[in-house]
């Protein structure tokens, strides 16, 4: 266990430390902030100047090193175009805004989906298991954005601004970046645990507690859902993925002050610290997660074996 | 008897019949777009600005699905569009294929040092949110329709990679492989004719899904501004224009949005079929 543990996490660095490395040198193509940063008028001895101050003038291998060395200490560097230390920018985005979204989708696909997974697995090939594979189906096939225009015509537009169709503050206004966040995943999750089921079952032990007499309901919930945890935890990791990814474009929709949206400006603007926090806060978040769920597995399932 | 069996599957799988005609029909429309078209899709008529579809009120049969802010007709640039998104998405993920297929091949068959080398840079790109690459790489190339492809094909690789060296792996070690080899078979001999045959199929069902993914990629990528340049006709920027008229032009937001769900589901629909047939050892209904 700990040598599968300390693996894992030479293994984590690595990945972050490769990711890191990556965003600095295609962050560096796009080309010299400098240009957006001085005033039109500038002389080339004031150009010069900002770029030094930048530290941008220094070769590339030098800016590298020097780089990760500060992050090592947790210092990104300062916003190009807010004049603040680009972690902190990232953080405040990141909490409450975009950590308050991804739970609430999460929270959100993982309870839907137990009772419509349950009722899928039980009325197999009739009407239920049916709009359930239909719904997947559609939820699955659209763009994220799409929907989340759809809903704000429907329920800001159509139904006169029942739910606000942008901005942050209110539970109200979490309510529709939330459902469009959570579609294609609950769908995913209904399926996973639709199959789930449906191999579990027509299993012994499930034949034994409705021969003694146990209710449907209790056998259901008690002992036929946990067995479908593996599967689940497995795409839950998957799901951090493209929950961050979603972010990006649902919080661009919605107005949603988070960590993707603030990556997303920041691109034109080429401020390279906001965007190399950012990705590397992505990253980690994404590669936790995933170390996370590899260790759930022997929780819980302790025929699971770490090594 | 494949070939039997792949009719007589279809005929019973209403599904995959309802997604192959979607897919001829997307195919026929990205052809015969200048044919079927009602008007040019990029010429401004600034007096006929959002006009709305035909059976509203106000609606002109001239425009049946009605116009944009500019005044260019709506079902003339989503029949355009469908060249876009079709074409990207079948030169990305071949792109994609031919890329990532080589390499698994190569390291699943050889193993070493190229192998720890292309799987750990393929964990790194995946520790990466795909649209996030795409967002960095447009930034640096600049955003033009071959950059598009060539983003959206080059973050590929991977899965294909991954898919065909485990097959490989396994493969290579199989009773009729080690035979050929024991016959004194060159590599090139066991990877080409042994191999490869036996790992298309995973190929073929996994490409299908992966042009639904690319098209919905180009889409998200051009709503962030970053897809082809105005006035080109893609789905994705069309949504971008329409998502600031819901009020005024909901059928802005809402048609193109309907096309790219329609061919990605014909897409997965299709996809499913493909796997069923194809490889029966990928479960279903996930």
């Amino acid at each position: 266990m700990p040598r599968f543990l300390l693996r894992r996490l030479l293994h984590t660095i690595f990945v972050v430390w490769g990711v890191v490395t990556a965003v600095f040198f295609l962050v560096r193509l796009t080309g010299d902030p400098t240009a957006l940063l001085v005033d039109p008028s500038a002389t080339q001895a004031e150009i010069a100047h900002m770029r030094h101050l930048l530290g941008l003038d220094r070769p590339w291998h030098v800016q590298y090193v020097d780089f990760l060395f500060a992050m090592l200490r947790g210092d990104f560097g300062q916003s190009i175009q807010q004049r603040r230390p680009a972690m902190q920018l990232v953080l405040e985005h990141l909490w409450p805004a975009t950590v308050e979204l991804a739970v609430a989708a999460t929270v959100l696909s993982t309870l839907l989906a137990i009772p419509l997974g349950i009722a899928a697995a039980t009325h197999q090939n009739r009407a239920p298991d049916h709009l359930s594979r239909l719904a997947s189906l559609f939820l699955q096939s659209m763009p994220s954005f799409w929907l989340g225009l759809v809903l704000i015509l429907v329920f800001a537009v159509q139904l006169n601004g029942l739910l606000p169709a942008y901005g942050a503050g209110t539970w109200r206004h979490l309510i529709l970046p939330a459902v469009t966040l959570a579609a294609a995943p609950l769908a995913q999750n209904v399926r996973l645990l639709r199959a789930g089921l449906l191999d579990i079952l027509p299993q012994d032990y499930i034949r034994t507690a409705r021969a003694k007499g146990l209710p449907e309901r209790l056998i259901l919930y008690r002992h036929a859902i946990w067995n479908t945890a593996i599967p689940f935890l497995t795409v839950t990791g998957l799901s951090v993925g493209f929950m961050l990814s979603g972010a990006i474009v649902i919080e661009t929709v919605f107005s949603w002050p988070g960590l993707g949206r603030l990556i997303v400006q920041a691109i034109p603007g080429r401020d390279f610290p906001v965007i190399q926090a950012g990705v590397f806060v992505f990253a980690l978040i994404f590669v936790l997660v995933n170390l996370a769920v590899d260790l759930l597995y022997a929780v819980v399932d302790p025929r699971v074996r770490l090594s | 008897m494949p070939r039997a069996g792949a009719a007589k599957r279809l005929r019973r799988d209403g599904a995959a019949i309802f997604g192959l005609l979607v897919l001829v029909a997307a195919l026929g429309a990205a052809f015969l777009a200048p044919v079927l078209s009602p008007g040019d899709p990029v010429k401004n008529d600034l007096l006929g600005r959002l006009s709305p579809p035909m059976w509203l009120d106000g609606g002109d049969r001239a425009h049946p699905l009605g116009t944009d802010t500019l005044g260019r007709d709506v079902l003339s640039r989503l029949l355009h569009g469908a060249r876009v998104s079709l074409w990207i998405g079948l030169t990305a993920v071949m792109m994609a294929a031919i890329l990532g297929v080589p390499i698994g091949l190569w390291t699943g068959y050889r193993g070493g040092w190229p192998d720890d080398l292309f799987m750990r840079l393929g964990e790194i790109q995946l520790a990466f949110p795909v649209l996030l690459l795409g967002i960095a790489l447009l930034a640096v190339l600049g955003a033009s329709l071959v950059n598009l492809i060539l983003v959206l094909g080059v973050s590929g690789w991977i899965t294909y990679a991954r898919i065909v060296r485990g097959e490989t792996l396994s493969l290579k070690e199989r009773g009729f492989v080690e035979a050929a080899r024991a016959l004194g078979a060159a590599d090139r001999y066991l990877i080409f004719r042994h191999i490869l045959p036996n790992v298309w199929a995973p190929i073929v069902v996994v490409a299908t899904f992966s042009i639904a993914r690319v098209i919905i990629a180009e889409a998200s990528l051009s709503f962030l501004g970053l897809g082809l340049p105005p006035p080109a006709p893609s789905w994705g920027a069309m949504l971008d224009e329409g998502r600031n008229y819901l009020t005024t032009g909901w059928w802005l937001a809402l048609f193109p949005g309907l096309a790219i769900l329609l061919v990605v589901l014909g897409i997965n629909l299709v996809g499913d079929w493909l796997r069923d047939l194809l490889d029966p050892r990928l479960e279903r209904g996930i």
